[in-house]
């Protein structure tokens, strides 16, 4: 399933271009095929993933939403080679998953923020820079870049414990775009903020959305902000985990929070809402 | 307020414990040197009180118990009545024990995160290294510092190094035990992002599992800096060494100067003291420059 051809990440030092990626690829980012991924448990194997085909096209921002156990978290990190599925096959920009992260094509926002204390805001985000084998004066300026991108310029010095939980994360956004990635993979990122703060990076995060023309792959369990944030939503369902239904989220690119009022977007929540439904994931 | 708060909470206990301690010696060396007291005034032939017997045990040229006043009195006269560089004044002696133990740190503290390294990456190392770690500790020190002396000597090698083996040979056990447990401190969170990165473990190594085990290692390092001090020391006894600590209390046991012995020991704990005294202020250093609170 998996090519047995693992790219050496050598090529890294010189600089990137802004996408990685030849034009001549096909619109899909990542395509998913009859993927599944089974944990072997004591008494009954556990199906995390069962079945499920999913495209990803260039530019979207996609959300997988579904309760917990339902494997949108299991998919994500498939997506990014952090776990290999025991069936079926996936592609990342044409390539293996595995290819993909040696080619740093994914930049990865965890649920938690994942800064390292000992290292200041500045430095947190140079990480994957550093990794890379980028010069100095690079890594500044693109720590620079994207800590302007999330709002956090004046703030290099600091240490993860001096800002807050929506700025770590906010933080942890800049590291994941410093590596320049093609696909952006997001993991209940503001999953552990309050809503008010949850709101404002929603806001912030669909005009960076917008801005970049990155592919976003979104993780989450709040249809508001499914709703909100997405073109696509994907609805999935627990054991055996699986997709319920693909909805379209066609309300216009730019996006207000007032927007949240309007009856199209009451209309996609709805349908979201049925999908989980149908899962029958709150009987049992 | 504020005064208050600290004579409350630091000077008090701190000066009653002090002051029970010094009371407690004063009262053994009472204990320990009154028959010899008894003796000495009773070869003068004149009558005497319990005030006489108590200034002459506390005054004894050989006591069995020095009291506080005359090993300071003793550390004094040593420190300040000689060159540092002279052989009667017991910083040079602190010196050449503490060159031995900071180079034995040293040593143990590669030995230590290597192995700690090792056992961390390979598995298999856990079960048929660390058996052997812990065997060699139960060893006593005593019994195998004179063979390392011996062995090292053979080869050619004397002086400082054979002390500095000895002192690693203590020193190391600490460090892993210590970083075994610190590089495994790595959040799975942490190594995660590496993955996403397709860090190297090289990479992974320095730039997270190293950082991440500091504080450990620091914890590590304070056990093992006293306990290097007591190895070098001890490494001075076999040797019959001419300078150092050890050196110092044997030739106060072979003279059977208490006085000395007691001097040189004090000056040891000083040493270490000093010496930990270090390490926390590289502590407080590298973590603050880490963004510790």
């Amino acid at each position: 399933m998996l090519v047995p051809n693992p790219l050496q990440p050598s090529g890294a030092s010189s600089p990137l271009p802004e996408s990685k990626l030849p034009a001549t690829i096909p619109s899909a980012i990542v395509e998913a095929q009859g993927l599944s991924l089974v944990y072997p448990t004591a008494d009954k194997p556990v199906f995390a993933l069962s079945d499920v085909s999913l495209t990803i096209g260039r530019g979207d921002f996609v959300s997988l939403i579904g309760p917990s156990g339902c494997g949108k978290t299991t998919l994500l990190r498939v997506i990014a080679d952090l776990e290999r599925p025991t069936g079926g096959t996936v592609a990342v920009a044409g390539m293996t998953p595995e290819q993909a992260r040696l080619k740093r094509l994914y930049g990865y926002v965890f649920q938690a923020p994942a800064l390292y204390p000992w290292r200041t805001v500045e430095r947190n985000v140079m990480l994957p820079l550093e990794i890379m084998g980028l010069p100095r004066a690079e890594r500044q300026a693109r720590a620079q870049e994207q800590l302007e991108n999330v709002g956090l310029t004046g703030f290099e010095r600091k240490f993860p414990w001096q800002l807050s939980g929506g700025m770590q994360q906010r933080v942890s956004i800049a590291r994941a775009l410093a590596l320049q990635p093609d696909l952006l993979l997001m993991d209940e990122p503001f999953g552990a903020l309050d809503e008010i703060t949850r709101d404002h990076l929603n806001l912030q995060l669909t005009r960076l959305w917008r801005r970049t023309g990155k592919t976003c792959v979104f993780v989450t369990h709040s249809i508001a902000e499914a709703v909100f944030l997405s073109t696509r939503i994907v609805v999935m369902s627990p054991r055996p985990g699986r997709i319920l239904d693909v909805i379209d989220c066609d309300l216009p690119r730019e996006r207000t929070l007032d927007l949240r009022e309007s009856p199209e977007f009451a209309a996609i929540a709805h349908r979201v809402r049925e999908g989980l439904k149908e899962g029958h994931s709150y009987e049992d | 307020m504020r005064i208050e708060a600290a004579l409350k909470e630091r000077i008090l206990p701190v000066a009653a414990v002090a002051l029970f301690v010094l009371a407690a010696w004063y009262a053994g060396a009472l204990w320990l040197n009154a028959p010899q007291a008894q003796e000495a005034l009773a070869r003068t032939g004149k009558a005497w009180g319990t005030a006489d017997l108590i200034a002459q045990a506390f005054a004894m040229k050989r006591p069995v118990l020095p009291t506080p006043d005359q090993v300071v009195a003793d550390l004094w006269a040593s420190l300040t009545g000689y060159t540092p560089t002279s052989p009667r004044n017991l910083l040079f002696h602190a010196g050449v024990t503490a060159q031995a133990a900071l180079a034995g740190l040293a040593m143990g503290v590669v030995l230590g995160v290597a192995l700690a390294a090792g056992i961390v990456y390979v598995r298999t190392l856990e079960y048929s290294l660390l058996p052997w770690i812990i065997a060699s500790q139960t060893i006593p020190i005593l019994a195998i510092a004179p063979m390392i002396v011996v062995i090292l000597g053979n080869a050619g090698l004397t002086g400082l190094l054979p002390k500095a083996v000895i002192c690693m040979y203590l020193c190391f056990f600490p460090i892993t035990v210590g970083m075994v447990k610190g590089l495994r401190a790595a959040d799975p969170l942490w190594l995660d992002l590496m993955r996403t990165y397709s860090a190297g473990g090289l990479a992974t190594f320095l730039k997270l599992r190293i950082p991440a085990s500091l504080p450990f290692l620091f914890a590590s390092l304070k056990v093992s800096v006293a306990i290097s001090v007591v190895g070098a020391i001890v490494g001075e006894l076999p040797a019959g060494a001419q300078a150092g600590l050890g050196a110092r209390l044997l030739s106060g046991s072979y003279y059977g100067q208490t006085v000395q012995i007691w001097s040189a020991l004090v000056m040891a704990s000083l040493l270490s003291v000093a010496l930990i005294a270090v390490v926390r202020l590289a502590e407080v250093a590298v973590l603050r420059h880490g963004g510790a609170r």
